[in-house]
Parts: structure tokens; C-alpha cells; sequence
């Protein structure tokens, strides 16, 4: 492939203690690309994906964001750098209503002096804004706005989370396992969102273990094995008990499949 | 776009307006609950208000003059302090055991820098000011960075802080005439103002001022949402991009800093400066003000408020009880109550989630 890939990964390696969780693992995402991340568990798979969002520091092995390599030192490096993460255990604070969350970490404040000296939030904004973006997703069960993260079901916390992130991502947007909790119409709406953040030129890294899913949205899948990737495959060339075989150690790739 | 799988078909179809319920199936005391839930400083405050009017009952129009209640605010004043730098750090689920030695060292430094050294009174109580946030800083560094549990650090602190206020102090009181004479304005919270027979004194307005400004920053400043979100689920928070471990920091260097502008407050109230001043009482008075208030021990849920309300419920308890002439062992055994049965019901109300 000859376009200049957006996130590139290269030997990343990260041990914990005796485990080794990467193994000299590449990765790449190319622009405007649904990148599927598929393998066993423990494969390493969230390992990879919280490297390249700045959650852990990888003991060996480079990063590069639009060709400059990248050291994230936090999340929030990442953050500001535009790659923006659903995480598997969503990262939402309970006690917190569904606005206060969204805004965690980059809360907007209030125009004049009120906001400058005070400090003070502008609730209304925030408020509108994460409304907005939830209308959007179509979770429009969510009755309150105000109402505190922890009264809300599984899916609707999953929904608030993938809302955050759709909402403010602007190179990368990282989902994990984004609709594992989700019910038939909730994850219809996920993965109509995800095509739509793509329809807007964003790549993203989707980690899923829901095999028709991934073989409907996804453009690229990257097989990850035993702490590395194993190959990256077509989904439109490759069967989904094939790609089980690949993850599973089943079935060796074939030669070319680095190349796809 | 991508092909609709045969079970979504019926999808676009589905209902699309906002979730609406029938209310009036919701027994009241479920209602009750989510209030409660929603409200947190409530708790106390019924509690508060119920206090007032049984011992109103038992003692009759005595306890009703506005001098009998504002001497309890005068009474709880200091506590109230103390119990709102506790709030900020049982907030973020940790516990500050160190916030009553922090007062007392503050105080003997800020005596000593007015008296003894012949300071300026204010740079005195800079100087003070700064020590107690300098305790705080230390507990902080320790429970951020080192990881330390907050409850072992801040249990070394205390008693690293109480041994060095004795061997510094030399265990001398400084007398409250000295200071009149010598540094006036270590009393300024002593003044008092009268409103008929009703006695506010600077120190009463300096607290509700305080838990005033601290409630505005928990509640309407990113700030104060961070320490909600640390205490509530630290990883959750580093991973939306809260810097953890300055927020800790920040968080156990201000309670230091209140504890000293308790101490501020503590010579006003005392008139003299001991070293030996009752901290352990004013160290389990705060917590338990907190407790009471409704600040759950387990972080990230309650309102300041709530706290300033708990340290009332206690002055008005322990009044009534003196008022009736009671053992003052009733009041210990009641306040054990009370914290029990406010942990009980806090329990109660985050059941709502589930």
C-alpha cells in the first residue's frame, strides 16, 4: 500500500513481570480505514490498544502519528493529540451525571469573568452538547441529562462512553469491545455510528470479538496472536471460520498475508 | 452503507421518542430514595431539623433563643473547619487522621512566630498557614506517589507531626494575655457581633463562608468534579485524563491549609496557645461530623454541606443533653448511634443504582 498510514506501530514490546503481553508487534492504520482488531484472549489485544492511546508505556518499540514518532506519556497525551478511546471498562465515573462525564477532563467554562476568575462550569452548554451528541447516537432513552452515570443500564453507560469519544476525536478514534453490552438495537446504532465517524474521514480501531460485525464494518482485519500480530486480512476475501482458525493457531497464514 | 443483518430489519420502526414512565407506580419510599440519592446533604438536614425540634420539645422555649443556637454555631465552629478539610480528603476516598496535630503545630507556630520572635502578626500566621499546608503537601506526596493507604500515612504523620510540636513547643502554653497584649489579630476571630441576644462571632461566619466557597469549587468547578471523579474510580479517572496524582496532591496540601486556618480560628476560640490541646476530640469530632454529614467513606459521593449540617446535629445533640442536665456519656453513646445509623442509610441509597 503506498498511502502514508496515519498510526503506525513498530516492535512494541511490553512484559509484565514474567507475562509478556506484546511481543515485537506491529500495527498500522491507513487514513479513513475501519481497522478490525481480532484474537484470543490474552492475546494482548487491549495491551496494544492502550500503548498506542498513551494507558501504558510499552517497554520497547516505536509509535508514529502522521509520520512523527510520538512518546504518550498519559492519556491525556493522546487525548490531545486526537486519538480518543472507548475503553472496555468504559472509564466513566459513576457518581457523575451523563454531561459531567462526557466533559471529564476538558470541561468547558463559562464565557467572562464568571468562567476566567470563577472558574465556573457552564453546565447549559455541557448539558446541550452531550443531549446533542446522544440524539445523535439515537440513545434516546436516556430521560436525564443531569442524571448520575450509575443509575443508567450497561448500555446506555456504553452508549455515553462511544458518544464521548465520537465527539471528540479528531485523528484516531479507538473502540474496545464497543458493542460487548450492548442489545440488538443499541449496537445496530454503535456500529451505524462507527460507519458514520468513518463516513467523516476518521480511522478507526475497532476491538471485537463479534465476528459478523467486524466482517461488516470492518475494511482491514488484523489478526493478533500470542502477543503479536499474526497477519491482517480482507474480510471480503476470507471466510469468518477462517479468521477463527488464524486467531486460534488453527491455521498458519498464508505468505502474502502481511501485505493485505 | 452496510447490510442490515435479518433480525434488524424491524429496527426502523422502532420507538424514537425520549423514554417516558408512569410515575405514580413508584411506592414513596422509593421515591423517597431517589431524592435522597440525588440530594445527599438532605439526610442530615432532616436529621438536623428533627434534633432541633425534640429537644425544642423536651426543653421547652430555652433552647429556642437565638443565644442558646448561635452558641452552638460558636461551639461547632472549629470542627466545622476541621470536618470540611476531612470532607475534601474522604471525598477522594481516602482519610486524613493527621488534620487535628496539623491545627495544634499550626497554632504553637503561628504563637511562637507572633510572640516569641517578635514577627509581624500577619507574617506570623502566614508562616502558620504555611506549615499546616507543608503537613498536607508531605501526606499527599506520600499517598500519590508512594501509594501509600491514606489511613497508615496519615496515621505516621500524626504522630510524627504531635512528637515534633512537643519537642519544638517544649510543651510551654502561651498565655492568652500575651497574646491580647502582644499579637491582637491571632484573636480576630474572637470578635463578636451582636444581633439582640443572638452572638455571631468571626469565626462562625468564617465558617459557613468556608464550607460555602469549598461547596461552589466541589460542585461548579472542573476541579472539584476531578476530586468526585478520583474518589469514585480512580481508574476511570486517570483514563478520561484526570492527572490523579495532582489532584491527590492538591487535595491533602489544601486540607493542611484549612487545618491551620482552624488553628487560626482554635485562638480566637481559646484565647491561649497549648501545644497539648485536645486533638484526638477535635480529630474524631471532624470525622464524625463528616460520617454524619453523609460523605461516603468509600469516596466520591455526599456534599460539603452535608458535613457543616453534621457538625451541628452534634452541637445541638451535645447542647440539648448538657441543657437537660444529662451524663455527658449520653452524648458519646448518641453520637455513636448516629454514625452508625448515617453509614446504615448511606448504604441504603446507593442501592438506588441497582
Amino acid at each position: 500500500m503506498t498511502q502514508q498510514a496515519v498510526l503506525t506501530a513498530r516492535g512494541l514490546t511490553k512484559r509484565y513481570g514474567r507475562v509478556t503481553a506484546l511481543n515485537n508487534c506491529d500495527f498500522d492504520l491507513y487514513p479513513g480505514e475501519i481497522l478490525a482488531v481480532i484474537g484470543d484472549n490474552g492475546a494482548g489485544k487491549s495491551t496494544l490498544i492502550k500503548a498506542i492511546s498513551g494507558a501504558v508505556h510499552p517497554d520497547e518499540g516505536t509509535i508514529e502519528l502522521d509520520g512523527k514518532q510520538v512518546l504518550f506519556k498519559s492519556p491525556i497525551e493522546a487525548r490531545e493529540a486526537g486519538i480518543e478511546t472507548v475503553y472496555q471498562n468504559l472509564a466513566l465515573s459513576p457518581a457523575l451525571s451523563i454531561a459531567d462525564n462526557m466533559f471529564l477532563g476538558r470541561e468547558i467554562r463559562k464565557p467572562g469573568p464568571l468562567g476566567s476568575w470563577f472558574r465556573m462550569l457552564d453546565r447549559p452548554a455541557m448539558e446541550k452538547r452531550a443531549r446533542d451528541k446522544l440524539t445523535e447516537l439515537g440513545l434516546m432513552t436516556i430521560q436525564n441529562i443531569s442524571q448520575a452515570v450509575e443509575t443508567l443500564s450497561g448500555g446506555q453507560r456504553q452508549g455515553v462512553a462511544v458518544a464521548r469519544a465520537a465527539a471528540f476525536g479528531s485523528k484516531v478514534v479507538i473502540m474496545d469491545e464497543p458493542t460487548a453490552a450492548l442489545g440488538v438495537k443499541e449496537s445496530r446504532r454503535v456500529l451505524e455510528l462507527i460507519l458514520d465517524v468513518k463516513k467523516r474521514g476518521l480511522p478507526i480501531v475497532l476491538i471485537s470479538h463479534n465476528m459478523p460485525h467486524v466482517f461488516e464494518v470492518a475494511d482491514r482485519i488484523h489478526i493478533h496472536r500470542l502477543g503479536r500480530r499474526l497477519c491482517v486480512v480482507d474480510p471480503k476475501q476470507i471466510s469468518m471460520s477462517d479468521a477463527v482458525a488464524l486467531m486460534t493457531g488453527a491455521k498458519k497464514p498464508p505468505e502474502d498475508a502481511l501485505a493485505a | 452503507m452496510s447490510q442490515i443483518q435479518e433480525f434488524e430489519k424491524v429496527l426502523s420502526g422502532s420507538d424514537t421518542s425520549v423514554a417516558a414512565f408512569d410515575e405514580h407506580g413508584k411506592s414513596f419510599v422509593k421515591r423517597a430514595q431517589h431524592f435522597l440519592h440525588s440530594t445527599p446533604a438532605a439526610v442530615p438536614l432532616i436529621v438536623l431539623v428533627l434534633s432541633i425540634i425534640i429537644f425544642g420539645i423536651a426543653i421547652g422555649g430555652r433552647f429556642f433563643s437565638s443565644y442558646t443556637l448561635t452558641l452552638i454555631l460558636q461551639q461547632i465552629a472549629i470542627v466545622g473547619i476541621l470536618g470540611a478539610a476531612q470532607t475534601l480528603v474522604i471525598l477522594t476516598a481516602g482519610i486524613d487522621l493527621s488534620i487535628g496535630v496539623i491545627m495544634v503545630i499550626s497554632a504553637v507556630i503561628m504563637g511562637n512566630c507572633a510572640i516569641t520572635y517578635g514577627m509581624p502578626t500577619l507574617l506570623a500566621v502566614v508562616v502558620g498557614l504555611a506549615a499546616g499546608g507543608a503537613c498536607g503537601l508531605l501526606n499527599g506526596l506520600l499517598v500519590a506517589y508512594m501509594k501509600l493507604p491514606p489511613f497508615i500515612v496519615t496515621l505516621g504523620t500524626w504522630n510524627i507531626v504531635m512528637a515534633t510540636n512537643f519537642i519544638y513547643s517544649a510543651n510551654e502554653t502561651i498565655r492568652d494575655a500575651d497574646v491580647d497584649a502582644q499579637a491582637p489579630l491571632l484573636h480576630l476571630f474572637a470578635m463578636s457581633f451582636r444581633v439582640g441576644s443572638a452572638v455571631l462571632t468571626a469565626g462562625v461566619i468564617a465558617t459557613v463562608v468556608l464550607v460555602a466557597i469549598l461547596w461552589y469549587v466541589l460542585n461548579h468547578t472542573a476541579w472539584g468534579r476531578h476530586v468526585y471523579a478520583v474518589g469514585d474510580d480512580p481508574e476511570a479517572a486517570k483514563l478520561s485524563g484526570i492527572q490523579t496524582k495532582k489532584v491527590l496532591i492538591a487535595v491533602y496540601t489544601l486540607a493542611g491549609l484549612i487545618a491551620a486556618f482552624a488553628a487560626w480560628v482554635s485562638i480566637g476560640r481559646n484565647g491561649s496557645i497549648s501545644p497539648s490541646a485536645a486533638v484526638t476530640d477535635y480529630n474524631l469530632q471532624a470525622i464524625t461530623a463528616t460520617v454524619i454529614g453523609g460523605i461516603s467513606l468509600f469516596g466520591g459521593r455526599g456534599s460539603i454541606l452535608g458535613t457543616l449540617f453534621g457538625a451541628m446535629i452534634v452541637g445541638v445533640v451535645s447542647m440539648g443533653l448538657n441543657m437537660l442536665g444529662a451524663d455527658p456519656q449520653w452524648k458519646v453513646l448518641l453520637t455513636g448511634v448516629l454514625i452508625i445509623g448515617a453509614v446504615a442509610i448511606d448504604q441504603w441509597i446507593r442501592k438506588v443504582s441497582v
